[in-house]
This record gives structure tokens, C-alpha cells and sequence, in this order.
């Protein structure tokens, strides 16, 4: 229990409102919902009991050498990110309404946009998004309010996950169609684009895509453009620390889930959307934005702006519902990428292809096992098994602690027994060794 | 506060010096990065190049620039920023939480879903509700799944409905979250009390009304002491009653929601149960609903089969997904260690307490902030301007930023909108009647000295980092990157 109040504190409080007793102070709620029976335990734990429990809970969860990624990447976190999101006056400060006494949140906010807008080479960004999935929903949704139309082209490699979240995001109402952009070899068919662009809001896609490979996006831009769509991407924020970014690539929004920026994955979440476009679109972006001016004696100075787009203000006219972001996700990101900068982000990049190319070489040398595509990938890949992907995963890592990585004919039925291999920079050569062997043991 | 030094406000892309590092990735495995020079990007992004300890120390820099519910009492009416106990921060760091892959598989995630399975028993509980979704990340984001939740039961039934009713005294998500969802929103006025007015509610609600939005206890810190008939109306309507659950600090222990004839309700985690703001998040979401509601709750949900927990997709009838993966599991962590921490009758005395202390605040600053209801309030009480201020000239926003310089955050200001020059306090039952005192007697300071120096109070803060901000030219000219 946290409260101070001892019973005689109590005592003079309610004398000093000038009631009789405390549940006079609550007469306007009728007294027969007063203190229900509540079946909750009649003793609390004391601190060390807690800390006995959560961690027997939390040594329930096992802990795989683990080659998971779709969507969610295992990264080392810098000792200085933790010290720095710790540091209280970040951690238990509110959204920042009065700005006077939050320039640390609120420069922290801009120093966040302007780190997206680097990596990403757009134009803006705001203060973050829930997750990746609410990013790319929202960037979807302005895109539908910038054209005016309803349908939405998207590539098959967007994360399943994320199209499943916009559909809900667009549940409301029958009028949006979706058409899927065909694969070709695991990427996108980019010359199936122009016929099926007539009269379509965006082209939504992801690189690097689902299934690890790199989309190349030349001319894709043009080719919404052409038919008057937008270009909304879905980009990791690590890669781009190697490859191209939907800015040289012509994206109007560019998205992505900062969880890569050294977030624990901590089951799902908290995560941190990533949400950025060109400049004409800045007044159609969802969410909290910094920005920089100057204080009465001009010094400078930050504030949120440009809220006349937010739920407070224009009500049930606003662009977005939202109100939070995800402050503390974005400061670790922020802090994540001054310390790594651009030649360790170069790096960060370069050890993950690095880590699944070698990964890649590797299975693929074990009989029965081949690379299903092609093309260059980033930190992840898919193979081909001559087994059950789902029972070979299960077996593993019962057997050997090994988490070989993601089954995909639950998500893709076409790919056949197909496994997500995902190798990021915490990869050693002797754990993918490891991995190699546990697979070549078990089939 | 603190004092801090005099203002280094460069950014650190200012700091920067070509070719400082901070930290390296030196896997070996880089050697075999085979990305092809033709999607490579063209050029390094413009980020800082600094040593480690330039930016330990930059940022530790700009976390004095804060007020923060551990250096100040910060009693932001609607926000509940009550103490966020450390060992939550700490049950959340755990390595076995922690680092648990979202698409882990279900036989080594039990811990995680013991865990979960049981913060929603223990959540429905409370609630006096059925079945509860996890999943949203944030309080406005629940608001969407809950009216999502709704308009699936009513397509379920055949019925179509278009419209959402609520009070005008209601959260601005409220309305934003109605239009997302497709609904239109019907305003009703509240009684000059500032509760919800029943025969206005009884002249729109109707065949077309699908949710009545209602926030218990109201933005006004008053009880709804007509809800049995509020509900009755609305469900001999056939609509649903949804409960934003902003202000459940009041309720929590003491009323069961579900009791009321709440169908469906919202959480907050960063309010009620103690998980940091973050600065304006992380927080984490929920819905709770009554049994019917229940098949169309966002999926997973997680179940109990034997010894052995397990993800549970329904079974069909579920809206989908409103983020990727389960939901902000980091922050659920630190709310169940907050629930372990209290037993049934401590949780009532969370009420018990914030109640005791907005009225303590209330009758002590009543004379010289006119409170806006005559009745004792429940968590939070608004408050305004007296007379002797407003004919001088000061508003609101000289009192808000006058606390500012003794130390103190404002409280809500501005909101709820229909009461003109609200200042909105919720002190939380964190805080002492020590510190209770202390802002009283700020607040009486700010008001001396407005009536005596108005010009002074008009111009404050003089004390912090920067002074007022010219917030016209930042949205006439964004200047929004570096």
C-alpha cells in the first residue's frame, strides 16, 4: 500500500472538510454500491513476498537461444539507454502541458523527429505512435484523407499483423477494398502495379519486407504517382542504418516499428510507432508534435504545436483519436541512436545481413534445406524444410532449448513448410553453428 | 526546485564533432554483410557523433528541466499522477519478462500468461465485469477497441446504429474515438450540477443510439447519482453503456463499475495502477465487458486449460487485432506487482484516500478559489478564479504558471470545457497532508500576489528554465527538426 495517511491524518482531514465521516463525503454514490465483496486476497505480499513471486514467473518463461524476429528483433541494450530512461524526471513526468517546466521531454520529443527524419530522410515526424501496426495504420488512414479514396494496394509482404490491424482500424465501414500486390519470388511484383493502381489511395508496403528481403523500390513512387496515389512504406529503423530510405526512394509516409532502436521485446510491448512524411502532409499527421520556438525574452524553446489537428481541440473532428505517444520508448530510441550514430547504426546494420547471410549459408548447406527466395535480405530469411516447420520448431526446443524460428504456413499456406530465420547483431558464429547443428541432428 | 544551470540549450546534433564515437558493433560477422551497392542508402544520416559521456550527460541535462511527479507534486486533474512504486519499474526489468519474444512459443511464455490470466481475473474483479481485453496501448486506444467491440455486438444482432451519446462535459477522445469508429456524436448538455441530464439523455437516446459514453465519476469530480436510471434508460433503448474509466482512482475497491450497470469500461494503467507517464507514455489499456460483449474482444485473449495457459484466438466473432502482438506487456508487469502490493480492503483505501484529499484541497481553497460545485466532490474537484482575480485581469493560465515558480506543477487547466477558467486538481492518495498544506499555501501565495501585483503573476514563470512561449509563431512557422 502507498498511501502516507495515518488514521489521525485522517481525523483532522475530515474535520477540516467539515464531515462527520468519510462516508458522508461519498453520500451522492447510493450506499448500496458502496464496498462490494471483492474475491481479491484479503492479504497483500509484502515487497520481498512480491519479488518472490514475480520471479518465479518470470523464470517460467523460458529462454531459448532464440532466432525470432518478424516484427520484433532481440537487440542488446546500452547500459546508458537504461540510465538515462530511469533518470525520474523523464520516467514519472506527464505529457508535456506546461512546457515551461517539461523542456526535457519536450526537446527530447524534437531531438526524437529529428532523429526519425535522419534516418528515414523525410521531411517530418511526430512524438511516436503506439507500435509499428498503429504507425502503418494511421499512415494508411491519412493517405485514404489526402485522395479521398477508398482503396488500398498492398504488397504481400506487408507484416500480416499490421494488415490485420488496419482492417480494423478500417472496420467501420464496407467502402474500403484492399488489393493484394502478387509475389514474385518472396518480393514484390512491381510489374503488376500499374493495372492494379486505378483509383487506389496508397501503395502500402514494407521493406524490408515480412519475409526478410529487401524490397527494391525504384519506380515505385513514380508509379503511384502516375495514378495519383500515395507511397506509404513500412521501414525497420536499424536497416536504414545500411539501406536506401523512403526518401531517396520518393515515399510520401514512411512508418516502421522503433522496438529495433534497443526496446526490450518484452512480449509485445511497450513498442514505439515510428510516423513521418513530407512536409505537405504535416497537418494530416495523428498524434503529439514538438516543436521549436522562442520564449518572451527570445531565448529558445520548446512547445507542442500545430494541435488544431488533435482530439482536444477539433473533438470528433480530429485527425486521430490519440493522446499519448510513447515518450519514454521514443527517449530510448533518441538516446540509442546519438550513441550508436551514423557509423555504429552502419555497423548495427552491417552485423545483422551479415549475421543472416551467414545463417543463411549455413542451413541451407544441410540436406533437405534451401533458401525459398532469391533476393537479398536483410536480418531474416526463409527456408524450406522437408518436415513439418511447427513440429521441428516444437521438438527443438524442447529438446535443445533452441527457438529455430518462425512457422509460416499458418500466415502463408503457399510457401509450404517454410521456416522465418531471423539473425540479428547478438548472434554469434557459434550460435548459428548451433542452430545449424540442432536442425541438421533433428531432421 | 532544483536549481539548474544556466541554460545550455543546444540540441545535440549542436554537440556533434565528425568522427566522435560513442559505442561500436563490432561482430565479427559484419565482414559478411552482403547488401548490394544499388539498395544501399546514398548517404549517412545527419545524427550526433558523440562520445558516450557527452550524451549521458545531455540528456541527463534535459531530465532537470522537468517537473516530475518524484521532484514535484503534480496534481493534473484527470491524469491521477500518483506515486509509481519502484518495484513495479523493477518486476518489469526482470530478464525472464523482459526478453520474451512476442511470437514465443506458448510453452515458453507460461509465466508472462500466468500473469496476465491472472491481472485479468483479478481486473474483472474489480470492475464487476466478465471478460477483459489487454491489448489496447493507451486509454484512447481502449475507447477505439471498446466502441469497435460495440458496433460488432449490434452487427451480430442485425441492428444497425449510428449514433454515440455523450455528455458535453466528456474527454475530447470521446468524440475523436466516436467519428474513427464511424459513429456520429450526439451532445448532451449537463445539468447546472454538472451531471448528466436525464430527460435531455431521454429525448435522444433511441433506436439509433448505440453507446452512451459516460465517465464515472464525471470530469467534474461529481458522482453520477442518477446512474441506475441513467443505465435503465439507455438499455430500455438498447444501447449499451460505456464507462471511460479515466477517473476509476475514485471508484477502485470501494464501487464495482459492472454493478452500475456498466456494460462495457475502459483502464488506464498509468492512472489507476500506479505505471509511470513516461512523459507522455508508455501507459497501457484495457477493455472490460459483460459476458455478451465478450466473443468480440480484440484476440488473443489467454486461457487456462489444466496447469497450462495458452493463447486464445475465439472464435471467429472477434473484431481482429488493434496493434501488432499482444499488447504493452511491459507496463502490465508493473500493474500487477501494484495489485500484489494490496490486499482487497487496501484497494479501497486508494479510493478512500484520493477522495479524502481532493476535499481537504477543496475546503481549504475554497474561499479563495471558488470551487465550481457546491457538493463535496469525489478525487478531484474543479475549481476557478475568484472575482478579485478575474478584476484584475488574471486568468487561469497566471495561476497555473505562477505555481509553476513555487515549485509546484499546475494542475488541469482549461478542462472540462464547460466550466469557464477550469482549474481541475486531482492530488492522487499518494500524497501527504504535508504537501497538501504546502500547495495550499502556494496557492494562496499565487493569489496574494496577483491581487497585488498583477502584472508580476501575468508574466511568471520567472524561475524556470525558459518563460512563457511563444506558441503562435511555433505553429505559424513549424520548426519541427533538426
Amino acid at each position: 500500500m502507498y498511501t502516507p495517511h495515518t488514521k489521525k491524518d485522517k481525523e483532522e482531514m475530515l474535520k477540516t472538510i467539515g464531515a462527520s465521516s468519510f462516508e458522508d463525503l461519498v453520500k451522492q454514490v447510493p450506499a448500496k454500491f458502496l464496498w462490494p465483496k471483492l474475491s481479491l486476497p484479503a492479504e497483500s505480499l509484502d515487497e520481498s513476498q512480491a519479488a518472490a513471486l514475480l520471479t518465479r514467473l518470470a523464470g517460467e518463461n523460458c529462454r531459448p537461444l532464440s532466432f525470432l524476429g518478424a516484427g520484433a528483433y532481440e537487440r542488446y541494450t546500452p547500459a546508458a539507454i537504461k540510465a538515462i530512461t530511469s533518470r525520474t524526471e523523464f520516467l514519472t513526468a506527464y505529457t508535456p502541458y506546461q512546457p515551461e517546466a517539461s523542456q526535457g521531454t519536450l526537446q527530447g520529443i524534437y531531438e526524437f523527429q529529428s532523429t526519425v527524419c535522419a534516418l528515414y530522410d523525410m521531411d517530418c515526424a511526430n512524438a511516436s505512435m503506439y507500435d509499428g501496426a498503429s504507425s502503418f495504420a494511421e499512415a494508411v488512414r491519412a493517405a485514404v484523407r489526402v485522395t479521398g479514396r477508398k482503396k488500398i494496394v498492398y504488397a504481400a509482404g506487408v507484416n500480416p499483423q499490421y494488415m490485420d490491424t488496419l482492417r480494423t482500424y478500417f472496420a467501420h465501414s464496407p467502402e474500403y477494398t484492399y488489393v493484394k500486390i502478387p509475389m514474385k519470388d518472396g518480393a514484390m511484383d512491381k510489374a503488376a502495379l500499374p493495372a492494379l493502381l486505378e483509383g487506389a489511395a496508397c501503395i502500402a508496403a514494407q521493406t524490408p519486407n515480412f519475409l526478410g528481403l529487401i524490397e527494391d523500390m525504384s519506380g515505385v513512387a513514380e508509379a503511384a504517382k502516375k495514378a495519383g496515389a500515395l507511397l506509404v512504406v513500412s521501414a525497420d529503423p536499424v536497416s536504414l542504418g545500411l539501406l536506401s530510405t523512403p526518401g531517396e526512394y520518393g515515399a510520401d509516409f514512411a512508418v516502421g516499428e522503433g522496438q529495433s532502436l534497443g526496446l526490450p521485446l518484452a512480449y509485445g510491448g511497450p513498442y514505439l510507432g515510428i510516423f513521418s512524411c513530407k512536409k505537405e502532409y504535416v497537418r494530416q499527421m495523428p498524434g503529439r508534435i514538438a516543436g521549436l520556438t522562442k520564449d518572451k525574452d527570445g531565448k529558445r524553446g520548446f512547445v507542442l504545436t500545430l494541435q488544431a489537428r488533435e482530439q482536444h481541440i477539433r473533438r470528433d473532428k480530429a485527425a486521430s483519436n490519440i493522446c499519448s505517444n510513447e515518450a519514454l520508448c521514443a527517449l530510448a530510441a533518441t538516446v540509442y541512436s546519438a550513441l550508436y550514430g551514423p557509423e555504429g547504426l552502419k555497423e548495427l546494420a552491417e552485423a545483422n545481413s551479415g549475421a543472416a547471410a551467414y545463417a543463411a549459408e549455413r542451413l541451407s548447406s544441410i540436406k533437405g534445406v534451401s533458401l525459398k527466395f532469391r533476393g537479398p535480405f536483410f536480418n531474416e530469411f526463409v527456408v524450406s524444410l522437408p518436415v513439418s516447420a511447427g513440429g521441428l520448431r516444437e521438438k527443438i526446443l524442447a529438446t535443445r532449448g533452441v527457438d529455430i524460428g518462425l512457422p509460416l504456413a499458418p500466415l502463408y499456406p503457399e510457401l509450404g513448410e517454410t521456416l522465418l530465420v531471423c539473425a540479428t547483431e547478438t548472434k554469434t558464429e557459434a550460435d548459428i553453428l548451433k542452430l545449424e547443428a540442432v536442425i541438421k541432428e533433428a531432421l | 526546485m532544483t536549481r539548474v544551470p544556466p541554460l545550455d540549450n543546444r540540441l545535440s546534433i549542436e554537440k556533434s564533432d565528425a568522427n566522435r564515437r560513442g559505442l561500436t558493433c563490432k561482430n565479427p560477422l559484419r565482414a559478411k554483410a552482403n547488401v548490394p551497392a544499388s539498395l544501399r542508402r546514398k548517404s549517412p544520416p545527419r545524427l550526433p557523433e558523440l562520445s558516450e559521456f557527452d550524451v549521458v550527460r545531455h540528456y541527463t541535462r534535459l531530465s532537470r528541466l522537468n517537473f516530475s511527479v518524484d521532484t514535484h507534486f503534480y496534481p493534473l486533474g484527470s491524469c491521477t499522477m500518483k506515486y509509481n512504486p519502484r518495484f513495479n519499474e523493477e518486476a518489469a526489468a526482470l530478464e525472464g519478462f523482459a526478453a520474451l519474444h512476442p511470437l514465443a512459443h506458448d510453452s515458453c511464455a507460461q509465466g508472462t500468461l500466468e500473469l496476465i490470466y491472472d491481472l485479468s481475473v483479478r481486473l474483472n474483479e474489480l470492475c464487476g465485469m466478465d471478460a477483459i481485453t489487454l491489448q489496447p496501448a493507451a486509454g484512447a486506444h481502449s475507447e477505439f477497441t471498446g466502441l469497435l467491440v460495440a458496433k460488432a455486438y449490434f452487427e451480430s444482432k442485425g441492428e444497425t446504429r449510428s449514433e454515440i451519446i455523450v455528455p458535453d462535459s466528456a474527454h475530447g477522445t470521446n468524440p475523436a474515438t466516436a467519428s474513427m469508429v464511424g459513429f456520429n456524436t450526439v451532445n448532451i448538455a449537463s445539468k447546472p450540477d454538472g451531471r448528466l441530464d436525464v430527460e435531455e439523455l431521454k429525448k435522444h437516446i433511441g433506436s439509433k443510439t448505440a453507446v452512451l459514453m459516460m465517465t464515472v465519476p464525471n470530469t467534474l469530480g461529481i458522482f453520477e447519482s442518477n446512474i441506475e436510471e441513467v443505465c435503465r434508460a439507455a438499455h430500455e433503448a438498447g444501447a449499451l453503456v460505456y464507462m471511460d474509466g479515466a477517473n476509476l482512482n475514485a471508484l477502485i475497491g470501494m464501487v464495482k463499475p459492472g454493478e452500475l450497470g456498466i456494460d462495457l469500461m475502459h483502464l488506464n494503467f498509468h492512472k489507476t495502477f500506479s505505471t509511470p507517464h513516461g512523459g507522455g507514455g508508455p501507459g497501457a489499456g484495457a477493455i472490460a465487458v459483460k459476458s455478451r460483449l465478450a466473443p468480440f474482444l480484440p484476440v488473443p485473449l489467454i486461457k487456462k486449460e489444466g496447469d497450462k495457459y495458452a493463447s486464445d484466438f475465439g472464435d471467429g466473432r472477434s473484431i481482429g487485432k488493434v496493434k501488432a502482438f499482444f499488447g504493452n506487456t511491459g507496463v502490465l508487469v508493473k500493474a500487477y506487482a501494484y495489485l500484489l502490493a494490496h490486499s482487497a480492503k487496501e484497494l479501497g483505501e486508494i479510493a478512500a484516500c484520493s477522495i479524502i484529499n481532493a476535499n481537504y484541497l477543496r475546503s481549504l481553497l475554497k474561499d479563495v478559489y471558488p470551487s465550481y460545485s457546491g457538493e463535496y466532490c469525489m478525487h478531484e474537484c474543479v475549481l476557478v478564479p475568484g472575482p478579485d482575480m478575474t478584476a484584475k485581469g488574471l486568468k487561469t493560465l497566471d495561476v497555473a504558471k505562477g505555481l509553476l515558480d513555487r515549485g509546484f506543477h499546475a494542475p488541469t487547466i482549461y478542462f472540462p470545457n464547460i466550466v469557464h477558467e477550469a482549474i481541475m486538481i486531482e492530488p492522487t492518495e499518494t500524497e501527504s497532508k504535508e504537501t497538501l498544506d504546502e500547495f495550499v499555501a502556494a496557492m494562496k501565495d499565487v493569489h496574494d500576489e496577483g491581487i497585488a501585483d498583477p502584472q508580476k503573476l501575468k508574466d511568471a514563470p520567472h524561475t524556470l528554465p525558459v518563460r512563457r512561449l511563444d506558441e503562435v509563431q511555433a505553429a505559424r512557422q513549424p520548426n519541427l527538426r533538426w
